[in-house]
């Protein structure tokens, strides 16, 4: 029970070695007082058969829909090679790869992962990963308040087109250091960040600039104007991008004059399941100047002592377990695995595959934005380019119709009303390459239906 | 046992302080602190013209294992960091009261006077008593 | 162990790739929409092969490592106990997989049950109030508890308490998660006997202390018996108890946080719910609460109304220090977590902290009776122990490093070396409760072969490792001369 492999011989046997009568005596050293004689709350053991029903009932009940959901996690195919390699026992159940010639494998990933994320986003360096999407702007956030030494002010210009929650994890990750933000304005006719946003910032001190790219909406930034804005007034920009995209959109490396400071985005559409939200991993890329300013592990190329090429953990004064309260950051175990997953992803993809998703994706989303606009009561929301995922308008209120189509078996994006209040019966609706034009046809058709029914009623 | 010149002052947290011609203080970590660090593999020194005053962290020491801040000695404003140390952070282990030198700074009015500074041999009676 | 493997860059061709991957391209007018100045003007390089060129590469890098599947792994803090196949296989079903975080909750009752479920177990073992799910990691889930700390003084209108006291022997975690939270950290000192230095912390406490971090059993692998007494001087100086989960493999089922007097806790599912670690993550640092700190929780939690379960956000919570996730953390990691705790149910769950401590007890006692100093000789091992080896440093110039690198050539993965930083050339060992008594012995055995050979034939364990993939490796020179991507002309 509870994989314990001890017979009553070994117990007796290692007791009489330890000289104590029982296992109770060695729990001897915490006062009595405080001992518990057992875990009511907890139920009583289930065998592997009874848990692995129980689980594929629940899973069986959620059942799979046909879903038009993004904002921030995206369904794409994942090779199958992907996950049959990643769950292997010896990546899946290592440790953090501190003993560096035990975890060559481990090591050798990781710097093969950098490199490919320092490629992917025309950047110099990247770190083995954040938590999330969310929490990796976070930590650029203060990794820029680190970096921007000319500022003093720990301000943060974060356009409301990025997405509400990374918005949201920013201000939690950094409200006890005193950073501040202000909250750019979206031009509403066409849902991205414009130069009326920032000319109230003229001539103060802001430390940086966040950008998004595609925003939320789905719509592309203006990112070269956004950089050379901030950087010809000493502002870091930070670039939040989804790495299939950069298949087809301009690097942050390549924005503006200069190009972003820092790039960090989430990692999970690079092979990485749904999975109702996690685990996933972000992703965090910057400049060689700004390196050290750089929170979480980064892996190092280096020499053996007979001379031969090895990886090793490098760089880690900046971290807890060596600066501990001065460390950049407190993160400690991250989220390797998926590193793994993505690592593996972009080797089965390469150059021509990555681009030929991002294209697949985007012209199903194409299609799916001119098919459902053809329903009478549906528009598009803004005007202008938007990359694989893009906002409606609906004539009548967007929950009742979503729920609608649950019924038939259909997520149909996300309602943006509590979101966005000011933007009305907005719905964000996004196809991937996992999607037919037969798919396309039936969300058509029970939108439809969805909108007549909610006229008639 | 470490190397200890003489005719310079040192602090507690193992600067030492060397006064020079003009005045200026020319400061660095001593022989035992660069030998408990090991090989610095990064030093940060402060901008020419920051004001510290003693006591203030204004420079950094790392090496592979351990990272430590170095502290002004005595209030003042800095004239120089050593630039010699961005490609070369190891000549703080070869060489840490000359070449190693981190930063040189003007010191206050008075402050050289009110700074508590050590004698080489209160130093040594110190590294003594930590066992080092 | 295998030869080295070279960098998958090198096994690129112009034009190879594994195109039953991929998609159909739709064409290039479909990309027509996309502005020119927007575009990408070069590929990245990434790397060209085939699936079998892909597969073999990676399934050779994973054989460069050890792992809980193949080698004993006796970290100390790091609980790296055997993680059951069930957990994966169920929690990777494909419903769950395919599910979208923000699907809709009428068609998510089934995992929303098992996270429900998880937090009650999760309160059950901790003795907490209230528990929430979304913090990723152990230092995610101990940013959580000091936000909830800060948040609950603000609350009370007594803002200038920004002081977090940590024994000197604390993970770094908990000073950096200080600094974190805009707190100023108060270290203190441990007694001779490993346990909390207490005139030290009655000096130290005052009416700036927010609150303390402590892990106990300690990072000495011993248990702070005075913990009610601490209890009592911080609460007494108007700070809170904060319990690092580091060590609950220890203890589970024997004694809970919230009945030592702790007010938030952080409990690192991949270390004693045996969720993987994954060669670095994903983690998982649920944090539970007394119910004073209930009102702080971060967002989102798993709330049940009749017979519904359904997300419950900032709206429901107000005074949450906020969202931490993008979606629901790592939902993934949950199921994994929640499997094993249903596994092993109630009574499998105080086998845990039994037979965890029988190990750990075992091992000092056979690995002090070969010769080797206990840190704490006077001391219960908790469910690990420190060896110190101070001696061999002095007597025969051999370090605990030299000893952990013989160690892999051996077979066994090292136990966790030079921490705590407070007792010098220090093993810190965990055995954990699945491991069996002839792995124990086998492990005491290579040890003492290790002693054997530091006596006569030092150079042997000072140049280890010798059959690893690579030798010791050249940290300064990482440092130095960064090589941190791979470029084509750039060899070390």
């Amino acid at each position: 029970m509870a994989f314990i492999p001890h017979t009553e011989a070994d117990v007796a046997a290692m007791l009489a070695t330890i000289g104590a009568a029982s296992i109770e005596e060695l729990f001897e050293e915490i006062p009595p007082e405080l001992r518990i004689r057992s875990l009511a709350g907890v139920p009583e053991a289930l065998n592997e058969m009874e848990i692995g029903r129980l689980m594929s009932e629940r899973a069986a009940a959620d059942g799979t829909a046909l879903s038009f959901l993004g904002a921030g996690a995206y369904e794409h195919h994942i090779p199958a090679a992907v996950w049959a390699i990643t769950t292997r026992g010896e990546f899946y159940s290592a440790y953090t790869p501190y003993q560096a010639e035990a975890s060559q494998g481990t090591l050798q990933l990781i710097y093969e992962f950098q490199t490919m994320m320092a490629r992917l986003t025309a950047m110099d360096a990247a770190n083995a990963s954040m938590y999330d999407g969310a929490s990796a702007m976070g930590e650029a956030v203060l990794m820029a308040v680190r970096a921007n030494r000319k500022s003093k002010a720990a301000r943060i210009l974060l356009p409301a087109s990025v997405h509400p929650h990374y918005r949201q994890v920013a201000h939690a990750m950094t409200s006890n250091q005193g950073l501040t933000f202000a909250e750019l304005p979206y031009a509403p006719q066409e849902g991205v960040t414009g130069a009326a946003a920032l000319a109230p910032f003229e001539g103060q001190d802001v430390t940086a600039l966040v950008v998004q790219q595609p925003n939320f909406f789905g719509r592309l930034e203006d990112v070269d104007a956004l950089t050379d804005w901030a950087h010809a007034r000493g502002i870091l920009v930070i670039a939040v991008v989804n790495p299939i995209a950069l298949a087809l959109l301009k690097p942050p490396g390549e924005w503006g004059a200069r190009g972003a400071d820092i790039a960090v985005g989430e990692g999970q559409p690079l092979g990485v399941p749904l999975s109702a939200g996690g685990p996933y991993f972000g992703f965090m890329t910057t400049r060689m100047e700004y390196l050290r300013q750089m929170p979480g592990r980064i892996v190092g190329r280096t020499l053996d002592t007979a001379g031969h090429p090895g990886f090793t953990l490098t760089l880690q004064a900046r971290e807890q377990h060596i600066r501990r309260a001065k460390a950049t950051s407190n993160i400690c175990t991250n989220q390797g695995l998926l590193v793994t997953a993505a690592t593996i992803y972009l080797s089965l993809m390469g150059p021509q595959g990555l681009e030929r998703t991002a294209a697949a994706a985007h012209a199903r989303t194409r299609e799916l934005v001119a098919t459902l606009t053809r329903v009478p009561g549906v528009r598009p929301a803004f005007s202008g380019p938007y990359f694989h995922e893009a906002v409606l308008q609906l004539d009548r209120p967007v929950a009742p119709v979503l729920r609608a189509l649950a019924a038939g078996g259909i997520h149909g994006g996300l309602d943006l009303a509590p979101y966005y209040p000011e933007l009305g019966s907005a719905l964000l609706v996004c196809a991937t390459e996992t999607k037919s034009s037969a798919d396309i046809e039936r969300y058509r058709a029970q939108l439809s239906e969805a909108l007549q029914a909610a006229r008639a009623a | 046992m470490s190397e200890l010149p003489a005719d310079l002052k040192y602090t507690k947290s193992h600067e030492w302080v060397r006064t020079l011609s003009d005045g200026t203080l020319e400061i660095g970590i001593s022989d035992h602190a660069q030998h408990a660090l090991g090989d610095l593999v990064f030093v940060e020194v402060p901008e020419a013209g920051r004001k510290v005053q003693a006591g203030e962290a204004c420079a950094v020491v790392e090496s592979v294992k351990a990272a430590s801040d170095v502290y002004a000695p005595v209030s003042g404003q800095i004239t120089a960091g050593n630039p010699k140390l961005a490609a070369e952070p190891e000549a703080v282990n070869s060489s840490p009261y000359a070449e190693g030198w981190l930063m040189r700074l003007k010191p206050a009015p008075g402050a050289l006077a009110a700074a508590a500074l050590l004698s080489a041999a209160e130093y040594q009676k110190l590294l003594d008593a930590e066992g080092g | 162990m295998r030869a080295p493997e070279q960098v998958i860059f090198e096994y690129s061709q112009p034009g190879r790739g594994a195109s039953d991957q991929w998609p159909r391209h739709p064409g290039a007018a479909a990309l027509a929409d996309l502005p020119v100045a927007q575009r990408r003007t070069r590929p990245p390089l990434l790397p060209e092969v085939s699936e079998l060129e892909a597969v073999r590469h990676f399934t050779r890098l994973s054989q460069l490592n050890f792992s809980i599947d193949t080698h004993f792994y006796p970290l100390g803090s790091c609980t790296m106990k055997y993680n059951p196949k069930a957990c994966n296989q169920y929690a990777m079903l494909p419903q769950f997989l395919a599910r979208h975080p923000l699907a809709p909750e009428a068609q998510g009752q089934g995992l929303l049950a098992c996270l429900y479920e998880l937090q009650e177990m999760l309160k059950a073992v901790t003795g907490m109030e209230g528990v929430a799910l979304s913090p990723m990691a152990g230092a995610h889930g101990e940013f959580a508890g000091v936000a909830m700390i800060r948040a609950y003084h603000r609350a009370r209108g007594d803002l200038k308490r920004n002081e977090i006291i940590v024994p000197e022997a604390a993970h770094g975690t908990n000073p950096a998660t200080a600094t974190m939270c805009g707190c100023v950290v108060r270290e203190i000192p441990v007694d001779a006997q490993g346990d909390v230095d207490l005139p030290a912390l009655k000096a130290v406490v005052n009416p700036n202390t927010a609150g303390i971090m402590l892990t106990n059993p300690s990072t000495l692998g011993v248990f702070e018996r005075h913990i009610t007494e601490v209890a009592r001087i911080v609460h007494e100086a108007g700070g809170l108890l904060y319990y690092d989960g580091a060590n609950l493999n220890a203890i589970l089922g024997k004694v809970r946080p919230g009945d030592m007097g702790f007010d938030v806790i952080h409990m690192n599912l991949h270390k004693t719910f045996s969720t993987p670690h994954g060669g670095g993550g994903p983690g998982a640092g649920a944090v539970g609460v007394a119910a004073r700190l209930l009102p702080f929780l971060p967002v989102p939690l798993v709330g049940k109304e009749g017979e519904r379960y359904r997300w419950l956000t900032a709206a429901d919570v107000p005074q949450s220090i906020g969202r931490l996730s993008a979606f629901m953390g790592n939902a993934g990691v949950l199921l994994r977590a929640y499997i094993y705790m249903r596994l092993l149910g109630r009574e499998g769950m105080r086998l845990v902290g039994e037979f965890a401590t029988l190990n750990a007890n075992y091992l000092l006692k056979r690995l002090q009776a070969a010769g080797f100093d206990a840190a704490y000789p006077q001391r219960r091992a908790s469910h690990e122990f420190i060896i110190t080896l101070k001696r061999q440093a002095r007597e025969l110039n051999v370090t605990a490093m030299d000893f952990a690198k013989r160690l892999l050539d051996y077979g066994f993965h090292a136990p966790t070396t030079y921490f705590p930083l407070l007792v010098p050339e220090c093993l810190l060992i965990e055995p954990t409760e699945t491991e069996s008594r002839e792995v124990l012995d086998a492990f005491v055995t290579a040890l003492s072969h290790i002693q054997k050979e530091a006596e006569q034939e030092p150079g042997r364990v000072t140049s280890a490792p010798h059959t690893m993939p690579v030798r010791r490796l050249d940290d300064v020179r990482a440092a130095r001369q960064l090589d941190l991507t791979w470029k084509p002309t750039a060899q070390p």
